[in-house]
């Protein structure tokens, strides 16, 4: 049985729609990334989990028992903001000691488990301090602490790498799916940046336009985006397009920049259809057959190469290389490009929609 | 880092002495004349060399004004000890009403709730002797007339509206996530009031509830309405000294020095939550 289920969940200000029939269900211990742009809603989604936000309809069900008339304080979750929101009045000790007080565990109890968690999170040396002597990372540990301490059910978290530096995103985006596992919580987790989702994720629920666009596992979200919107979202450089005609003349194919592209026999039923070519830049390969290009920038970006490429007819493309690559050309260099069919998918020019070959 | 250069220094201070003595002057000046006779005072031409005498605090003190007319029975202790009740009371009052409204009002969206705010607010538009025509009929109707509760109940109408529309920014200043936050730690809202919201807002309610103070405290219209001798504050005392024998300046002056000690008191006393209060909103982490 699923730990959290969420159906037909929807909200509203007003006229304003924020989003309307979500649907999602999280096992215990999964990790589920919530992803999407800013504004989507995702913090609204995490509050009304938590119970200090109402919905507009649907229901909210945590272990089985739907949650709608159960105070925030009664359900058993435990969350960590972007802002951190720790408690200025009050050091990182009792910060974190907040949860375990709140359920009335005695003071020893209380300080063996901040103690624990404090150590898990390398931060016991700095517990005395009240949060403005935080650094940023320390206060993002801290409110993580926090949200960890009491073992909650389900853990929401609100992009809590957000406001902390590159160097320790990148340490926390390795050293926290451990942590979560270790928790055994179920995890919701919010986010906007593809590399975060991708590493911390079981499965990654893509919120647009107020829907799910698209709920898988990492790999299936990059290999096989359900919509251009998706493909768009995952990866950097983004995803290549080129409007274009799938036609069937001599095998399926569709033209770009000149160049026949053959496509997987699969198309052959969209004869006609008006597509939008998708390529990702990783997956464009330079070599003697494909699209004529120019190359008109060459930007190494540390282990990958970036190129910027131009068709006679004037479509750019980017091309992503590994900097090991013997082949990679100068500006200026004519070249040819193919596409590798693993990365290259055709979207609908109409719905967006991924068609599946 | 001060990169200010000597000679700003040296403008900066004769500025600042310029502020000084144009703000303290009147106080020094009043004190001296609390510590001199009528006659000492009204020499012409004034002069600062005099016999410094205690007898005015002593008259204030006692109850007995001595004039060259005879004797006089003042009640001034009885004025101070009314002014300290009602505006302690006043303020009491007004902070236990006036900041969970204020909670209300920051936190919550609710019907009229904007025009109940402003309404309360607009108390302060009106001159207080037009409200307090109609206010004296009734309060003679309800027997409120010359009563401390009386009084302390017009009194709302100071201390409310600037408790609660000051303690109310501060509220809102209160990030809904740090509530939030305690609440999902698994905390009652009422936990989460008393612990989380007035804790952070203290320097707003230290900084409203001194300014309250302060402007129940020199209060003079109110009280003289709608009390009579017993039940008047200092502020109203003060004119008993005004006699058939001349006006008693060096009891004035000793009775306003006296007066303005509670509040002096109280305000370096609360100066830390002031600064800190009034400055918190451009430094909040």
């Amino acid at each position: 049985m699923s730990q959290l289920a969420i159906t037909s969940l929807a909200k509203s200000y007003g006229a304003l729609k924020v989003f309307d029939g979500l649907n999602l269900e999280a096992d215990a211990g999964e990790i589920v990334v919530i992803f999407g742009g800013s504004g989507a809603g995702k913090t609204i989604l995490l509050r009304l989990i938590a119970g200090v936000e109402e919905p507009t309809a649907g229901s909210i069900e945590i272990g089985g028992h739907d949650v709608a008339d159960i105070a925030p304080e009664h359900r058993g979750v435990g969350m960590a903001f972007q802002n951190f929101a720790l408690f200025p009045h009050m050091n990182a000790s009792d910060n974190i000691a907040t949860p375990l007080r709140a359920a009335g565990a005695d003071e020893s109890k209380v300080a063996v488990g901040v103690a624990k968690v404090a150590k898990l999170l390398k931060i016991d040396h700095v517990l005395n301090h009240s949060p403005r002597e935080l650094s940023n990372g320390q206060k993002q540990r801290t409110a993580l602490a926090r949200a960890l301490a009491a073992s909650p059910k389900i853990l929401l978290l609100d992009d809590p790498l957000r406001n902390v530096d590159a160097k320790l995103r990148f340490e926390m985006r390795l050293e926290l799916p451990r942590l979560l596992r270790q928790s055994g919580a179920t995890v919701l987790y919010v986010t906007q940046d593809y590399k975060e989702a991708m590493a911390l994720a079981d499965r990654i629920a893509v919120l647009a336009n107020g829907q799910f666009v698209q709920t898988a596992t990492p790999e299936d979200i990059y290999m096989r985006p359900a919509t251009l919107g998706v493909a768009r979202l995952f990866g950097d450089p983004s995803i290549n397009t080129a409007d274009t005609v799938i036609e069937t003349e001599g095998g399926t194919h569709v033209m770009l920049g000149g160049t026949r592209v053959p496509l997987a026999d699969g198309y052959r039923g969209f004869a006609g259809r008006e597509v939008i070519f998708g390529v990702r830049p990783e997956s464009v390969e330079i070599g003697s057959t494909g699209v004529e290009a120019e190359v008109i920038a060459v930007t190494p970006l540390n282990e990958r190469t970036v190129l910027l490429l131009q068709n006679p007819n004037g479509w750019e493309f980017l091309a992503s290389l590994p900097s090991t690559a013997s082949n990679i050309p100068e500006a200026g260099a004519k070249v040819k490009a193919s596409f590798a069919a693993a990365g290259t998918h055709i979207f609908d020019r109409q719905t967006g929609e991924r068609l599946h070959g | 880092m001060d990169h200010s250069s000597s000679l700003e220094k040296i403008l900066r201070s004769v500025a600042i002495t310029l502020v000084l003595i144009f703000f303290l002057f009147p106080i020094a000046w009043i004190f001296l004349m609390s510590l001199q006779t009528n006659e000492t005072i009204l020499r012409i031409p004034p002069s600062l060399a005099f016999t410094p005498i205690i007898d005015n605090y002593t008259a204030l003190i006692t109850g007995q004004l001595r004039t060259a007319a005879g004797s006089l029975q003042l009640n001034f202790m009885q004025n101070m000890f009314n002014s300290v009740l009602l505006s302690v009371c006043s303020v009491a009052l007004s902070l236990v009403l006036g900041v969970p409204a204020a909670y209300a009002f920051a936190r919550f969206k609710f019907r009229l709730g904007e025009d109940i705010a402003f309404t309360l607010l607009s108390f302060r538009f009106a001159p207080a002797l037009l409200v307090l025509l109609p206010l004296s009929l009734y309060f003679k109707t309800l027997g409120l007339t010359n009563t401390y509760i009386g009084l302390i109940w017009v009194y709302q109408l100071i201390c409310l509206p600037l408790i609660l529309w000051i303690v109310r920014g501060y509220f809102e200043d209160i990030s809904p996530d740090i509530e939030h936050a305690y609440r999902i730690a698994g905390n009652s809202w009422w936990k989460t009031f008393t612990r989380i919201s007035i804790p952070l807002a203290k320097p707003g309610i230290a900084a409203a509830g001194l300014l309250a103070f302060i402007f129940a405290w020199n209060n003079f219209v109110f009280a003289l309405i709608l009390a009579s001798a017993d039940k008047q504050p200092v502020t109203v005392g003060a004119l008993a000294f005004v006699t058939a024998s001349g006006i008693q300046y060096g009891q004035i002056a000793a009775a306003i020095i006296i007066s303005i000690t509670p509040t002096l008191a109280l305000a370096l006393y609360a100066q830390r939550y002031l600064v800190e209060g009034l400055s918190m909103g451009a430094v909040k982490g």
